[in-house]
């Protein structure tokens, strides 16, 4: 795909077109397949992305350990009890979808990996919410999903979208960023406006540490997928203001792949630091690893 | 032996918008759910048919947090031939038995050296049995890394040749001869074998799939113990 940001942008610019079609136009070049196939690829990810969220909210999906689940459906309920969020009618039910997503991944269920599996409810978080309130088409998700793509792309090259080798930030603060970009651009937004979305809310999500218990994709992955769908709520609406990072976008990742690279391990998802190391992350992991030994899977 | 020559770089290839938005998977984990039907298909596809009995060796955070990732799940649906969005994953030890096939699961140290994602697969079908060490080397991706105590190297991401045989001159040449026959361009070949005149196994990856009748072809030379092909693995 880009190398940088900067130059995503400078070509949507310059040829005056939204950086979906950039994204798409090189992807159809790089893959040999036609604009059809690779367009219709994208659609199949999109419906998958709001079967997951409807799954999630629409019962208590439970995790295989059993350590988490159920939070977007109790979000959903309340919120269908006519409780007022003070979070608003969008992001409530943005991060309730975000969170319903990675539930459904604990327990097994099929999801779109955005960028990651552990980062995958943002996007669909926030796109399908945008598309509730304002009523957009699922071509223009479609195209939606391909602006975040080409983000992720320049982060995976020039920083890191692993939790293993980046911590949080380049999981659920690339996802964040995917999808402040590509919001930015459904809200009518320009192609320079969603580089600064990508660099707010990266800024914002800089530092955070992979420290999942029991190194699984559970605690604190679910909720931090809801803010991460915050967080990317924030940089878009300052960034369709026309406020703007004093950093620039590809300064951010590269600070971003910075961080990741001087982060002690015991933050980079082994499960040996932060929330894992608490004596309930240790009591859980104990409980998952010892308490329930391998008989079930078969004689040692 | 060095069974876990690290030397191999991983493939530099241009990111796809499928890569960063995808792959459609069942959860939990790339590495320890998607990876591991991944490993069970190249190593129902080394059987070349699908096992009887299975012993997996579980090893590192496969033995450690692998339960919890469904890790031994995801590796029954692969060897049952489940892609890695397959809903029925999360069911595969039950479909395993329905289907006839034996697995156990045994915690295993491959050594310091070896991936924390490792797995060992005893797979065995009539009188056939294959051994074979892979890793799953993160976002999905996969290694194989051993067949039968030989230390060979592939990934998947290619159509793959495997011919295991005896070790002599001329045998490339036919092989070669075969590939050129079929008019296949080969991408990467290796040969790994354990003393000089033993046997050998010999990895070919060509760019389009290999027909069965080359298969078939090299299988009828006295020299060849047995030649597989492995499919692609599908990218989802």
């Amino acid at each position: 795909m880009f190398d940088s940001l900067a130059e995503l942008i400078t070509l949507a610019e310059a040829q005056g077109q939204p950086i979906h079609e950039i994204a798409i136009a090189r992807e159809v070049e790089q893959s040999g397949r036609d604009r059809q196939t690779v367009w219709e690829l994208m659609h199949n990810r999109l419906l998958v992305m709001r079967q997951s969220t409807e799954e999630g909210v629409s019962r208590p999906v439970e995790s295989l350990s059993g350590i988490s689940g159920g939070a977007a459906w109790r979000l959903w309920q309340r919120l269908e009890e006519g409780y007022q969020p003070i979070t608003g009618p969008l992001l409530s039910r943005a991060i309730a979808r975000a969170m319903a997503v990675n539930e459904v991944n604990s327990g097994m269920g099929c999801i779109v990996a955005t960028p990651t599996a552990g980062s995958a409810g943002i996007l669909p978080g926030v796109l399908l919410t945008l598309q509730e309130a304002y009523g957009f088409s699922d071509a223009q998700l479609v195209n939606a999903l391909f602006t975040a793509s080409s983000v992720g792309a320049v982060i995976a090259r020039r920083a890191s979208i692993s939790g293993a080798a980046g911590g949080c930030q380049a999981e659920t603060g690339s996802a964040a960023a995917m999808a402040a970009a590509a919001a930015v651009e459904l809200l009518g937004g320009t192609p320079r406006q969603s580089g600064q979305a990508v660099a707010i809310t990266l800024k914002n999500m800089l530092g955070l540490v992979c420290d999942p218990v029991a190194g699984l994709v559970e605690v604190p992955c679910v909720k931090r997928n809801a803010a991460g769908a915050a967080q990317c709520f924030i940089a878009v609406d300052m960034a369709m203001a026309g406020i703007e990072s004093v950093i620039p976008p590809d300064e951010v990742i590269d600070a971003m792949a910075r961080i990741g690279r001087l982060m002690d391990p015991r933050f980079k998802e082994t499960a040996e630091g932060g929330l894992a190391a608490t004596p309930t992350g240790q009591r859980l992991a104990q409980m998952i690893w010892q308490g329930k030994p391998p008989e079930e899977l078969g004689p040692a | 032996m060095p069974i876990f020559d690290t030397a191999m770089p991983p493939a530099k290839r241009q990111i796809s918008a499928f890569d960063i938005i995808g792959p459609i998977m069942v959860g939990p984990s790339s590495s320890h759910t998607a990876g591991a039907v991944r490993l069970g298909r190249l190593g129902r596809a080394i059987l070349g048919a699908q096992p009887e009995r299975v012993i997996l060796g579980l090893h590192g955070s496969f033995a450690r947090t692998g339960r919890g990732h469904g890790t031994d799940r995801a590796l029954v649906a692969g060897l049952l031939d489940m892609e890695t969005s397959d809903p029925r994953i999360r069911q595969s030890l039950e479909l395993a038995r329905d289907a006839g096939m034996d697995v156990v699961f045994r915690i295993v140290d491959l050594g310091e050296d070896a991936h924390p994602n490792s797995v060992s697969m005893v797979l065995e079908t009539g009188e056939r049995v294959v051994k074979v060490i892979g890793a799953s080397i993160g976002g999905g991706m996969v290694e194989i890394q051993a067949v039968d105590e030989y230390p060979i190297h592939f990934t998947g991401e290619q159509e793959t040749l495997l011919v295991a045989a005896e070790d002599r001159p001329g045998t490339i040449h036919v092989i070669t001869g075969l590939f050129l026959h079929h008019r296949l361009n080969i991408a990467f070949s290796r040969v790994e074998r354990k003393q000089r005149g033993g046997e050998a196994i010999q990895v070919f990856e060509t760019d389009d799939p290999i027909p069965d009748v080359l298969v078939e072809a090299l299988e009828d030379y006295d020299w060849v113990r047995w030649a597989r092909h492995i499919p692609r693995l599908a990218h989802s």
